[in-house]
């Protein structure tokens, strides 16, 4: 470090590498949150990004003058209310603005198109069926019934059923006793339904509700989300749940944008970050986190720099935290074992457009509202079912099931008037191709999302200024999520809660001292939730207070 | 028979809903779509038009037009020079507050004054002996106004004259070849425009907003999305922060500009040779320090109301629409005691909290003074924490900011 201003001369070592109380690696939106709570509590807290800029994988970018693209993440839902609030976000340019409508084509040219009023979209179901009018309205409750029941769970860190933190972690989050006592209050039939949920299939659970195989399509689109399962798996139910969890001004499940993108989102973590007296490093990529006598010591970075610090939060997922930043060596066996069987086959990708108008669905010529949210294109749930085969044996599916939103409607700042961008999620695309690499699938892949798209929207493609296809490979290239997992760990039920990324490392601390994981391979999980960030800012302050 | 504003035809266009409330004899839209709070963001992310045609307009013109204006209302009109508007207040003797509405002054003798309520025999009345021209031109215009952090991009569009205009500063300007006037005023608390048209240009003028407006996510919001804006701006509402002194029946419904928070208003008066209705009472409550209230700005702490709705088994509701009833504060003593009362409360989508109008006694006016809320949870009354803040509380640098 050289030209230190006076002031933060103090934070140089003794023998002149700098010193900080805290060292997070990783300006994703987690290392971000966690530096935040450390630095609000006084720690002289660096974050260390490799990337020219913070988010990792929620970013915006520019691709083409005028045009943000929301490279990676694009919509906002499950990001903890208490975040908001504690990091005082509004001030720093917090700004979710609401999704109007979600929109679900049909596949016979006609569709299904829900909004805010409760009623009209009843209607809506119900000139698809008769039958899931009512239904609708059970399964809504039914399934919030049970966001209540598991929310106290995901909004705490997990109990040391294990005994794996010894004497050190007693007395963070909650112990045994308060889950058994919380769960012990839910309803017999919620408690029921929960653990359909967690373990079964999410066309079993929708079945149970609607018979239109559109209606159960729509419904069903959120349980395959970054995971290598179809509707028809057993664990779809769990993947379906996670992001209902979200509660976006107090609305259950319901999803929004970030003003500027989900990277406008994290511009405004960093600001918070900065303001609570973090300092943000960028291009700054750590090799190794070194240790002495069995503790952290501080962290390398790629041009030999060395920082001192007694505390060092990975933010990165588990293979990396684990077995790249530290010797595996130094990391009980167990632990290693964990991490390296833990599933993270990415199967997720990303088709960017730039289009010169907005897309045309025939049956709506005329209107605009239908593109205020996500359009869902994956018709039924046979459709999502059948995209899934081909990732089972190693290929793409020939027509993917694509989760797509055009934010410049209701954020006309992402693209020029008149001009729009919209970001495709697209599944389903395995990390590892048999027969084949990515590089040489790259344009053939895009091709086949937008040759979908062209089927709801003819004449889609004589509006694309430009396209921009990220798979799996370069998802992790970018942000460092192993084999491109959007998750940093697949949401399978071993892979959850107490057992996190391990059942031996699933309360933010690690068997090396000084040593602790922030980043969405711990609990609750990927996605833009913050609480993994936060959790672990709350361990180390304990730890601090308890051995300082 | 409910009248329609110069707008609706094309409006009504527009609006998927049918849903209207009655404004002052008009139909006027509750929401347009099923969203309200999409309506709601236009106005804070892009651009929304709204209807306020209803308005009553008072033409005043003639060498004593500004003697009357200095006379009747509580701000001083020589402080507005031809070219500017001015928010204003009109009070009786007793110092209390009768109306509001803006000024606009277009000439040394011409002026066009707006009011939420008929009030032209009131200022006959003072106009009598001077020679002023006073006229209802309430059905000869038809107002929009446009707001949102891109409305000045969009009716630079149509006229430019736009950019160059300050906060509450007007011109008149050719949009669609109609002869407008265009004003940097509105009731949202952002950067925001207004233009009253010749009600026979009206939809000539609306057509051309909302073609300019194309590609720029404008949309039309209706009353519902336009409440949670003024509350965040802090703006009050007639028969809802207050009542008319005149129509009052006990001095518990009245309040005085300084108790409506527009003490802001008086700047002056203490000791200025300006003389206006309810001036001595004003003066009286100024040197007695004898205002019974302070109005404030409420923050509700969101631990306590997302607890208390929790340990209820009921999901923290964040509704952005508008409380229509009024609630008691308390202070934040055991048992508390009554000292205030809340006129106004949603949740803010921008702040992402609860927040309200209100008002409290002036001893507890400190931004930051912890207070109870009466709410209901569960069929049952209880209180939720909040603490004063100062007004406006949503205030975006862009609503003043100089072109
Ligand atoms: C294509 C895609 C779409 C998604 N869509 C959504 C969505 O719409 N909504 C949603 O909620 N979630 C979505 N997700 C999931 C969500 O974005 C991620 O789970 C979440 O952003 C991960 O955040 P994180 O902070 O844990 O990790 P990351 O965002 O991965 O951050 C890790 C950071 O560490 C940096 N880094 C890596 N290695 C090093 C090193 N050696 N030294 C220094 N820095 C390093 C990386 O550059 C990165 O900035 C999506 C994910 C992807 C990939």
């Amino acid at each position: 470090m050289t030209d230190t201003p006076t002031g933060s001369s103090d934070r140089r070592g003794a023998d002149g590498a700098a010193a900080y109380d805290a060292i997070v690696v990783g300006g994703g939106h987690n290392g971000l949150i966690n530096a935040a709570y450390l630095a609000k509590e006084g720690l002289r807290t660096l974050v260390l990004e490799r990337n020219p800029l913070v988010g990792g994988a929620a970013i915006t970018e520019e691709c083409l003058p005028g045009f943000s693209f929301t490279t990676f993440s694009y919509a906002l839902s499950l990001l903890r209310p208490e975040i908001i609030h504690e990091l005082d976000l509004v001030r720093h340019g917090f700004m979710p603005l609401m999704m109007p409508s979600s929109f679900h084509p049909t596949g016979d040219g006609d569709y299904l198109l829900l909004g805010d009023d409760h009623d009209q979209n009843v209607q809506e179901v119900r000139r698809h069926s008769r039958r899931d009018a009512d239904a609708y309205s059970r399964y809504h409750h039914d399934l919030d019934r049970v966001v209540q029941a598991v929310r106290p769970l995901f909004d705490s860190a997990p109990p040391d059923v294990f005994g794996s933190d010894g004497t050190a972690g007693a007395g963070f989050g909650p112990d045994l006793e308060w889950v058994r006592k919380h769960l012990g209050g839910v309803e017999r039939r919620v408690m029921h339904d929960v653990v359909r949920l967690l373990t079964g299939s999410a066309s079993d659970w929708l079945e149970d509700y609607f018979e239109h195989p559109a209606v159960a399509g729509y419904h069903a689109s959120s349980s395959i989300i970054g995971s290598k399962v179809g509707p028809m798996s057993p664990g779809s139910g769990l993947v379906l749940l996670f992001h209902k969890m979200g509660e976006h001004d107090g609305h259950l499940g319901s999803w929004a944008f970030h003003k500027g993108g989900n990277g406008g989102f994290t511009q405004v973590l960093a600001r918070a970050a900065q303001a609570f007296g973090a300092e943000v490093r960028l291009e700054a990529p750590v090799t190794a986190v070194l240790t002495a006598a069995g503790r952290v010591t501080g962290v390398a970075l790629e041009d030999g720099t060395e920082l001192r610090a007694p505390v060092v939060v990975s933010a990165l997922d588990p293979r990396r935290t684990f077995l790249e930043l530290v010797d595996p060596r130094e990391m009980p066996g167990e632990v290693v074992d964990d991490v390296r069987r833990m599933k993270f086959r990415g199967v997720s990708a990303k088709v960017n457009f730039a289009l010169d108008g907005l897309p045309t669905f025939p049956a709506l010529p005329d209107t605009v509202d239908h593109f205020g949210g996500f359009l869902n294109i994956g018709p039924t749930v046979e459709y999502v079912e059948r995209a899934f085969d081909a990732a089972k044996y190693g290929w793409y599916s020939e027509r993917p099931f694509i989760d797509a939103a055009v934010q410049s409607v209701v954020d006309p700042d992402m693209a020029p008037p008149g001009k729009h961008v919209m970001s495709c999620f697209v599944q389903y695309a395995p990390y590892q191709l048999r027969g084949s690499d990515w590089d040489t699938e790259r344009q053939r892949f895009g091709d086949t999302a937008q040759a979908v798209l062209e089927e709801h929207f003819p004449g889609f493609g004589d509006l694309v200024l430009h396209r921009e296809v990220v798979t799996p490979v370069d998802i992790e290239a970018r942000t460092g999520l192993t084999e491109g997992n959007i998750f940093a760990g697949e949401f399978l039920a071993p892979q959850m809660y107490l057992f996190r990324p391990s059942p031996a490392a699933s309360r933010y601390a690690t068997p090396l001292a000084g040593y602790y994981q922030c980043g969405s391979g711990t609990h609750p999980g990927g996605c833009v939730i913050g609480s993994p960030g936060r959790f672990a800012a709350q361990r180390v302050l304990h730890d601090l207070r308890r051995d300082p | 028979m409910i009248r329609t504003t110069p707008f609706h035809e094309r409006l009504s266009e527009l609006n998927t809903q049918g849903l209207y409330t009655h404004w002052q004899g008009f139909l006027s839209p509750l929401r347009y779509t099923h969203a309200p709070k999409h309506e709601y963001f236009a106005v804070r992310n892009s651009v929304g038009v709204f209807d306020t045609s209803p308005l009553f307009k008072y033409r005043l013109t003639g060498p004593d037009s500004s003697r009357l204006l200095e006379g009747a209302l509580t701000r001083d009109i020589r402080r507005c020079a031809p070219g500017q508007a001015q928010y204003t207040l009109w009070c009786d003797d007793g110092g209390f507050v009768m109306e509001d509405g803006v000024v606009f002054r277009h000439g040394e003798e011409e002026f066009l004054l707006t009011a939420a309520r008929p009030n032209l025999a009131w200022f006959a009345d003072l106009a009598q002996g001077l020679a002023v021209d006073l006229e209802d031109v309430s059905d000869d215009f038809g107002v929009l106004a446009v707001q949102g952090p891109r409305s000045r991009q969009v009716l630079e569009a149509l006229a430019p004259e736009v950019g160059a205009l300050g906060y509450f500063e007007h011109t008149s300007a050719k949009v669609a070849s109609s002869a407008v006037t265009l004003s940097r005023t509105g009731y949202t608390g952002d950067v925001g425009y207004e233009l009253t048209v010749p009600a026979a240009d009206a939809l000539d003028v609306l057509d051309a907003v909302l073609e300019a407006g194309q590609g720029h996510g404008l949309r039309p919001f209706g009353e519902e999305a336009l409440m949670v804006l003024r509350i965040e701006a802090g703006l009050p509402l007639i028969d809802v922060e207050w009542t008319n002194s005149r129509l009052a029946w006990s001095d518990a419904e009245r309040v005085t500009p300084t108790e409506l928070g527009m003490g802001w208003m008086l700047r002056g008066v203490p000791e200025g040779d300006r003389a206006f209705v309810g001036r001595d009472a004003l003066r009286r409550e100024a040197e007695q320090r004898s205002s019974r209230w302070t109005t404030v700005g409420i923050v509700v702490d969101w631990q306590h109301w997302d607890r208390l709705h929790r340990e209820a088994g009921l999901l923290p509701a964040k509704e952005a629409h508008p409380l229509p009833y009024e609630s008691a504060l308390y202070d934040a003593a055991a048992g508390g005691t009554q000292v205030g009362y809340m006129t106004s409360f949603t949740y803010s989508p921008v702040l992402q909290r609860h927040i309200g109008l209100a008002r409290v006694r002036p001893d507890l006016a400190q931004a930051g003074t912890e207070l109870h809320v009466e709410t209901v949870v569960n069929h049952t009354n209880t209180t939720v924490r909040a603490h004063t803040a100062r007004l406006p509380l949503f205030n975006p640098p862009r609503k003043t900011a100089r072109p």
